[in-house]
């Protein structure tokens, strides 16, 4: 008997062994699969945590009159269009007076980035005291020289080669001598619209541009899903039609997001002629898109009420509707918000079906109401993830920080409100 | 003095009754516009597919093997009438679907297999909202990923085993799709596993099966309609996603199944096809509605097979 005993130890030896490496890989597939997303996130918060600031080159600016305000008539409008170059090339100048090559002169200007001038335009538009007083200010510097004090541009390359020749790289090491070179917090990137520079670009037009898009969505979709859901649920009897519908729905939710972009080009803007490019349109596309999630997570919510409120309501003689609204919606409230919060957060993700309704144009105006020109968010993020310019990567990048924050915002506040606000029965 | 009280009650009982008529008329309607969106989508899109296949055949369009959309922009141009056969677009999207599944399927499936059977629910509790996160994160996040992190990573390790990768290659776009899908597959299939009886679990460990057994010869044959269900769920995702293969695939329609190659996709030649400026009746543009149109008929028939499975599987086990 001892014979037998040895082989079946040795069996069981082996049967422990697979469950152990099952085991393990589960817990591996589980690693690979968080591992990721640590990585993910890992690189995208390097990659953008540089667009947090944003080099700029200390000037003294001479508010000359007679360059930018001749006629002495401070009238805003002029002084917006004014040619406001010449200060910044005297005041470079002034800084490295040894430069006199009139291309290197040009040159030199080009540290700084081509919408300086239009900084200088907005800072006396608003403070026309400025004109013929002479201030230390912080200029934008161009998106080369951005790149180049960030470390990000790789300067043992051929001169021929690089973005910056050796010439440009020692004005740089001279102004980084004197101090009047430096990192600053980087506020165009959340006051700013787009543009072609990237040192000039900012997020703010898109975060508006989403803002509206999920304001329509949401007045759209909630009032819309909830009512279905109340149908189906408190009002519906079994019939062929709420079968019909029911399906629907279910189907809805798994059609791909982009052809439902196709149809707000056919229908919202083909047949009922609405404004191209808007967030108005966006909104009503990203509403049929999230109508299935919201009827379903409301439908769940609706059916977790007790039926002893619905039956004590009826006893007291409150008809059908009464009892519905009065009292089961009210306590499927918390749930019907949870759902349609996370609703919106697929929402404000969703790039597709924007892309078939044209909000992918380079829009530089921050949107002013629903029916503006306008992109959102991923989209903006699309745009400048395709953009050939290499200062675009870690604002990339920074954009698509700000998204997560607020989808995880978005999300932990569904998560807390269900917390605090559902009732268990 | 009686039967005037009667009358009143007896006429705001009416509107009382009217006014919750018309509020149910009222949802009744609300709940009508998820099937006016459906046959919205149907109609749009099967009328611009029927003017499409007006100018081009239906036969050449389906069965055609080159993909060339490029038509003389001017009457007078010289230049090729334009080629519109799907079929090289349907290979790419299947070969980055299956790239996709193959990364998808055994990873997602392992972590369902331990969250639902090994997981102490404190690591559950907190395992699982996490890979919801994963869930989460925006496709164009994971598009920009795949271009700018994945793909040069493959390239190079390629260049470094001797093969000529694309930098636009099905491999990038395929694994990036297949990490998206690991939340998706995992949490469906952790519903289904966790929803097979107790009683067969308890009666294989009773008899002497280690856990690993229990789960692979007993809760997962009995799973496998379930299981099935999430996957074809997630090929119909993969088949209709968008921004990832925007991103990281290519345009060149190429019949291939070299993972390294560039291949496009239907959803890719749909937004090419429809962003910038162009006149919205030339073949061009209603090709997109074509492509729309067979990929709505694709995502939507493998959704109602995965609902179907998903429903027996459920009377079985009820």
């Amino acid at each position: 008997m001892p014979e037998y005993s040895l082989t079946t130890s040795d069996k069981l030896k082996a049967r422990h062994a697979s469950e152990t490496r099952f085991r393990w890989m589960g817990r591996i597939a589980i690693f690979i699969s968080l591992g990721f997303l640590v990585f993910m996130f890992a690189v995208i918060t390097v990659r953008g945590i540089g667009a947090l600031s944003q080099t700029r080159i200390l000037l003294k600016i001479n508010f000359d009159e007679q360059l930018i305000d001749p006629q002495k008539s401070r009238d805003p409008q002029q002084l917006a269009i004014a040619n406001y170059k010449p200060l910044l090339t005297k005041a470079m100048g002034q800084l490295f007076p040894q430069v006199t090559d009139r291309r290197d002169k040009r040159r030199l200007n080009r540290l700084l980035s081509s919408g300086a001038s239009f900084e200088l335009a907005e800072k006396v538009t608003k403070d026309p005291d400025l004109i013929g007083t002479t201030q230390d200010i912080w200029i934008t510097a161009a998106s080369d020289v951005d790149l180049f004090i960030k470390g990000k541009t790789d300067n043992n390359v051929e001169e021929k080669l690089r973005r910056l020749k050796n010439k440009e790289v020692n004005w740089i090491k001279q102004l980084e001598e004197y101090g009047k070179i430096k990192k600053k917090f980087n506020t165009a990137f959340f006051t700013k619209g787009d543009s072609r520079e990237p040192e000039m670009s900012g997020i703010l037009g898109a975060m508006i541009g989403s803002f509206f898009s999920l304001l329509v969505c949401f007045i759209v979709s909630f009032p819309l899903g909830v009512l279905t859901a109340i149908y189906l649920e408190e009002f519906a009897k079994k019939s062929f039609l709420t079968n019909v519908i029911e399906v629907n729905i279910n189907n809805l939710a798994a059609v791909p997001s982009i052809v439902f972009g196709l149809l707000g080009l056919s229908i919202f803007l083909g047949v009922m002629n609405l404004p191209r490019s808007t967030p108005l349109v966006g909104g009503l596309v990203l509403a049929l898109m999230t109508l299935p999630t919201i009827i379903i997570a409301a439908r769940a919510s609706l059916r977790s009420v007790p039926n002893t409120i619905r039956e004590a309501a009826l006893g007291l003689g409150a008809s059908k509707v009464q009892t519905t609204f009065h009292h089961i919606v009210p306590l499927a409230m918390p749930g019907m918000l949870t759902g349609t919060l996370l609703g919106m957060a697929g929402a404000l993700g969703e790039t597709a079906p924007l892309l078939m309704i044209g909000m992918v144009a380079f829009i530089v105006d921050v949107p002013q109401g629903i029916t503006d020109i306008a992109t959102s968010l991923p989209v903006q993020i699309f745009l400048w993830a395709d953009s050939p310019e290499k200062g675009f990567v870690e604002r990339t990048s920074a954009a698509i920080l700000v998204l997560l924050i607020f989808l995880v915002a978005m999300n932990l506040t569904a998560v807390i409100l269900r917390k605090k606000l559902e009732k268990k029965w | 003095m009686k039967q005037i009280h009667d009358l009143q009650l007896r006429r705001s009982g009416r509107i009382a009754k009217l006014k919750e008529q018309i509020i149910i008329t009222g949802l009744v309607v609300c709940s009508l516009i998820a099937i006016l969106v459906t046959i919205g989508i149907v109609a749009s899109l099967a009328y611009e597919a029927f003017r499409f296949f007006q100018k081009i055949p239906i036969t050449s369009f389906l069965f055609g093997l080159e993909w060339s959309p490029q038509t003389a922009i001017r009457a007078d141009q010289v230049a090729s009438s334009g080629k519109f056969g799907v079929i090289p677009l349907l290979s790419g999207t299947l070969l980055i679907s299956t790239i996709a599944m193959i990364v998808a399927t055994p990873l997602g499936l392992l972590s369902a297999v331990y969250l639902s059977q090994y997981a102490k629910t404190r690591t559950r509790d907190w395992i699982k909202p996490m890979l919801e996160l994963l869930a989460g994160i925006p496709t164009v996040v994971y598009g920009f990923f795949a271009a700018l992190v994945v793909a040069p990573i493959i390239r190079n390790t390629g260049a470094g085993f001797g093969f000529d990768v694309s930098s636009e290659s099905a491999l990038a776009a395929g694994l990036m799709m297949g990490i998206m899908l690991i939340p998706f597959i995992s949490s469906l299939s952790d519903d289904v596993l966790s929803s097979v009886p107790k009683t067969l679990s308890e009666a294989s460990l009773g008899l002497g099966a280690t856990r690993a057994e229990t789960i692979t010869k007993v809760i997962f044959p009995a799973a496998i309609p379930g299981i099935a269900g999430s996957l074809l769920l997630a090929v119909s995702r993969a088949i209709g996603e968008t921004m990832i293969v925007v991103m990281a695939a290519g345009l060149s329609a190429k019949l291939s199944l070299n993972p390294f190659d560039a291949v496009t996709t239907m959803t890719v030649q749909i937004v090419t096809l429809l962003t910038g400026d162009q006149e919205f009746d030339s073949a061009k543009t209603l090709a997109a509605f074509a492509i729309a149109l067979l990929l709505f008929i694709l995502t939507m028939g493998l959704n109602m097979i995965a609902l179907r499975v998903f429903n027996k599987y459920r009377t079985v086990y009820a």
